[in-house]
């Protein structure tokens, strides 16, 4: 059991959740949190957004009755944390994108801190938040609310693209890093993947990820995986 | 700490379960992913992921989505095909100590002949290299989420006969039936299990169910229906367990929303020799070993001996 520092609200059903122990992970990786008993049956799978010598953190939006219940969370509160689980974004050298749409800016904060020359896109449609927290890790930082926050990345211009947000934003980044491929450049882009998942560790296979290869799962063979292996089912 | 002062076991068909803590299918994988976070082989037994002849990819769109107190899933035996089974997962079980089910699923009658054909060949083989094999095989006849198969077999009793028969005369691996809460008559369907020469019937598998996106205006699982699990169903598989297991002298092998030492407990006075825990896996990523000490102290503290003592004492 371990016990929340902060929960903080960034914006409408915006939070940032800190929770105090020795807990690691690297960039892209997840916790299963749970902050009640028996019901809501499931965790919750939420990603590192930092990992420090306090604790670690997590952003998360409220889209229904766990995070719900996340959101009720006060310091000294008692959370259950189990991980980190998932392979996350590769340890990688050359020029790189970080791209977060909405609360898929969450794991890309850890990336930022760990590839500081990146540059940094975030993109929001209403309301955006945690932004002037990446300013000072940023290369350059490009905040957009309301557009479409791909259209400002020029994907020639990376070597590495690490993409974070809803699936039609991955789907999206996806055919840019095809259209990017063949053109020469071809940048190696990664996508974090937002699956529902109930076990977390690749036990039950609610999470299973069609790829060029066959199914893949998202908790153990993601949530990371490069764009060009994953095939989107409308 | 385990106390030894109690007795756990029960045999079915030969094959010793040191406890009655047996994970059921489609929730623990093979192991592997949970023996990474305790020894495995303490519990009673394991069954594992619902395998079909071939390989399957499962259903797409959403695939789990949570109920007051049950879980609606429709993965749709996902699963890697029998051989790749047998070649690829079952050498990590034959390090384990504890009984090894293999769950066996089917479009058709003639794929789940050929499967059992392939795990009888297996274990023949292994039984020569003297290795460890599959200790029993648990027949699916009741998987709500696939269109062709599973659950086709388990709703009509003489459509089942056919199955069970055809496995039956396939392999001579302890066999255990799998029963659909769907059934027209489950008790009716377990005895026929039992006449044709079944070793054992385990129950139940998901309810059928349902859930409905309301702004969309569709059902959030793109087959209609979802196999609901999870404590919502103890009270229906309960009693099914308990019908069932006064109609058949063959062990009946009970589960459904099973959270607790005490749900164990009801199961076994229900009549059942041993029981499996699915959905709690996912409330508790060490659902087994918390079983297992819960149950040695809820035995201490009520007196309870042996299982023996209270199974199928109501």
């Amino acid at each position: 059991m371990a016990t929340v520092i902060s929960n903080e609200r960034l914006a409408n059903g915006v939070y940032h959740l800190r929770v105090e122990g020795e807990h690691g992970g690297k960039m892209g990786q997840f916790y299963m949190l749970r902050a009640w008993g028996a019901y809501p049956l499931l965790s919750r799978p939420l990603s590192i957004h930092q990992v420090n010598d306090d604790g670690v953190e997590f952003l998360y939006h409220v889209v229904g009755e766990g995070t719900e219940i996340f959101a009720g969370l006060t310091p000294g509160d008692p959370i259950q944390l189990e991980g980190p689980f998932g392979n996350g974004f590769p340890e990688v050298e050359g020029k790189v994108a970080l791209i977060g749409g909405g609360i898929g800016i969450a794991p890309l904060y850890y990336c930022a801190r760990q590839l500081p020359d990146s540059d940094v896109y975030l993109g929001f449609s209403r309301e955006a938040f945690r932004t002037e927290a990446f300013r000072p890790l940023a290369a350059e930082l490009t905040v957009d609310v309301g557009g479409l926050i791909l259209n400002s990345v020029d994907f020639d211009s990376y070597d590495h693209i690490f993409v974070c947000g809803p699936q039609p934003m991955l789907k999206a980044a996806q055919m840019k890093g095809a259209a990017a491929a063949a053109g020469g450049r071809s940048p190696k882009v990664y996508l974090s993947l937002e699956n529902r998942m109930a076990c977390g560790i690749g036990a039950c296979l609610v999470c299973s990820v069609s790829c060029r290869d066959g199914q893949r799962k998202a908790c153990t063979d993601g949530p990371v995986f490069l764009a060009e292996e994953v095939v989107f089912h409308d | 700490m385990i106390s030894t002062s109690v007795n756990t076991t029960a045999t079915i068909a030969g094959v010793h379960f040191k406890n009655p803590v047996v994970m059921a299918s489609g929730t623990f994988g093979f192991g592997k992913e949970y023996g990474k976070l305790y020894d495995v082989g303490m519990l009673g037994g394991i069954s594992g992921k619902g395998l079909t002849l071939q390989a399957k990819a499962g259903n797409q769109g959403i695939r789990v989505y949570e109920t007051a107190s049950g879980l609606l899933n429709s993965v749709g035996l996902e699963n890697p095909g029998v051989e790749a089974f047998l070649s690829k997962e079952l050498p990590y079980w034959e390090k384990l100590d504890t009984a090894r089910i293999v769950n066996l699923g089917g479009n058709t009658l003639a794929d789940y002949v050929l499967g059992a054909e392939l795990i009888q060949r297996d274990a023949n083989e292994r039984a020569l290299e003297g290795r460890r094999a599959v200790d029993m095989i648990e027949l699916n006849i009741s998987c709500p989420n696939v269109k062709e198969g599973g659950i086709a077999f388990g709703v009509k009793t003489p459509a089942a006969r056919e199955v069970v028969r055809a496995v039956r005369a396939a392999t001579s691996l302890p066999l255990a039936v799998k029963l659909s809460p769907n059934a027209e008559d489950i008790a009716e369907m377990a005895e026929m299990c039992e006449a044709e020469g079944a070793d054992a019937v385990s129950l139940i598998n998901t309810i059928s169910g349902m859930k409905i996106d309301v702004r969309r205006r569709r059902s959030v699982f793109n087959n209609l229906y979802a196999g609901l699990s999870g404590p919502a169903i103890k009270p229906v598989a309960l009693r099914m367990v308990h019908q069932v297991a006064h109609r058949v002298t063959i062990p009946v092998i009970g589960m459904g929303g099973i959270t607790s030492a005490t749900d164990i407990i009801e199961f076994i006075m229900a009549g059942a020799t041993v029981v499996q825990v699915g959905t709690y896996n996912f409330m508790n990523m060490r659902a087994g070993s918390t079983l297992v000490e819960e149950l040695h102290q809820f035995m201490v503290e009520e007196s309870i001996t042996s299982l023996d003592e209270i199974r199928g004492i109501v």
